[in-house]
């Protein structure tokens, strides 16, 4: 429910990148999400299209890959997704005590001129 | 935006309107080469215009596109953390407390879930074993930093006015407004909020999430991120169990399901239950925090 300033620092981010690469406009904005983010897409979808209007990336296309919560199983010796975001191997029922991915809040790419 | 809390834009620095917009006319004299080269117009021009394009075209038959109005979008990977910039201030936070044997907590929990009387109670239960002092984060007022002072320990507050959670930066100012004279334990009350501020470091040592009997087994479940990146869960208001009919077993294995690794303390500010536990605890994570400093 934060996602209007997690919008605003990727924005922000985005447009200084931009600039470092000598471009003045950002055609799309690639963002990668992870299932324990806490934030939820289609709010960033929202906030993007107010917060980017007068801005090098306004219209731009805003892509969300969404990353799952990914847990190591010691017991199994493998990786599993945690169904629910729980933490629990769907084989042993051990409970993971390794987060591998999920958290990720990323700008993983821009398209520009 | 946000439904909890009213959530909104940190204010100043808007996103860069600055952004240079190259409106000169790209005059240049279109000599007549009809052929292409790949010319992606990445030279360096100063924004004089004219510009004379000396660039010597090794011409070949096929046909040139030279238009500077046809965009040629190219891909960059960035691979940055969003909230990067918090991320950094959370590292200088971090370097700060350790480098002073500050052990600083970052607690949160939903509003209403007895986060500013669990923290009274607990400098309270401390007395002079461990001296502390307070950032307490709200939307409006300073009822909390008021209820604070009672316990005696120094207290700041930051009002956030519409943002739902604490920054890193708002931390490193409220530090400077600290009298840290001696001070060993430093205990972030964060914004009463679930979700937000699960996203942001403070540089704390500990994430402290609180929740209240009251509030239901399933707690866990419903906030999954947060309650994933818990150090410590505190399960509040015991005194309240037999009355809201609590379960503690089906509770602890909600927890467990989501932060196998969570150290949990059951407390209740009204009787002490619990309280002491939980000093000792802080304690020992004090001592082992000055250990790794020194």
């Amino acid at each position: 429910m934060h996602e209007l300033s997690i919008v605003q620092s990727a924005l922000s981010l985005a447009v200084g990148q931009m600039e470092q690469a000598g471009a003045s406009r950002v055609y799309a904005v690639r963002l990668k999400i992870g299932a324990l983010s806490g934030v939820v897409p289609d709010a960033l979808r929202f906030a993007f299209d107010a917060l980017s209007a007068g801005t090098p990336a306004e219209g731009a296309q805003l892509i969300v890959e969404n990353i799952p919560a990914r847990f190591w199983c010691a017991a199994c010796q493998r990786e599993f997704e945690g169904s629910q975001l729980f933490a629990e191997c769907p084989d042993c029922g051990e409970l993971s005590r390794e987060l591998r991915a999920g958290r990720e809040l990323e700008l993983a790419s821009l398209e520009i001129d | 935006m946000c439904k909890e809390c009213g959530c909104g834009l940190p204010g100043e620095n808007p996103v860069g309107i600055s952004a240079h917009r190259h409106e000169h006319g790209h005059d240049h004299h279109h000599h007549d080469h009809d052929r292409g080269h790949a010319h992606d117009h990445e030279h360096e021009h100063d924004h004089d215009h004219p510009h004379d394009h000396e660039h010597s075209h090794e011409e070949t038959d096929a046909g040139h596109a030279h238009d500077a109005a046809v965009a040629t979008h190219r891909t960059v990977e960035v691979r940055r953390a969003i909230l990067d910039k918090n991320d950094r201030l959370a590292k200088r936070n971090r370097g700060f407390f350790l480098g002073r044997g500050l052990l600083a907590l970052n607690v949160l929990s939903s509003p209403g879930s007895g986060k500013t009387t669990f923290i009274r109670e607990t400098i309270r239960a401390l007395g002079k074993r461990l001296k502390t002092g307070v950032i307490v984060g709200d939307l409006a007022t300073d009822n909390d930093a008021q209820r604070l002072r009672e316990s005696g320990a120094p207290v700041v507050q930051i009002t956030t006015g519409t943002v739902c959670h604490l920054e890193a930066e708002m931390v490193a100012n409220a530090l400077k407004q600290l009298d840290l004279g001696g001070v060993e334990l430093l205990i972030i009350e964060n914004v009463g909020n679930l979700v937000c501020p699960a996203a942001y470091d403070l540089g704390e040592e500990l994430r402290v999430v609180l929740w209240s009997v009251t509030e239901g087994e399933d707690k866990p479940l419903k906030y999954p991120p947060m309650f994933q990146s818990a150090n410590v869960a505190v399960i509040s208001k015991m005194d309240l169990a037999t009355a809201c009919e609590y379960q503690r077993d089906v509770a602890l294995a909600n927890l467990r399901r989501l932060a196998p690794e969570a150290i949990v303390f059951e407390t209740s500010s009204k009787t002490g239950v619990g309280l002491e536990a939980w000093c000792e605890f802080l304690l020992a994570r004090h001592r082992s925090l000055k250990e790794t400093a020194a």
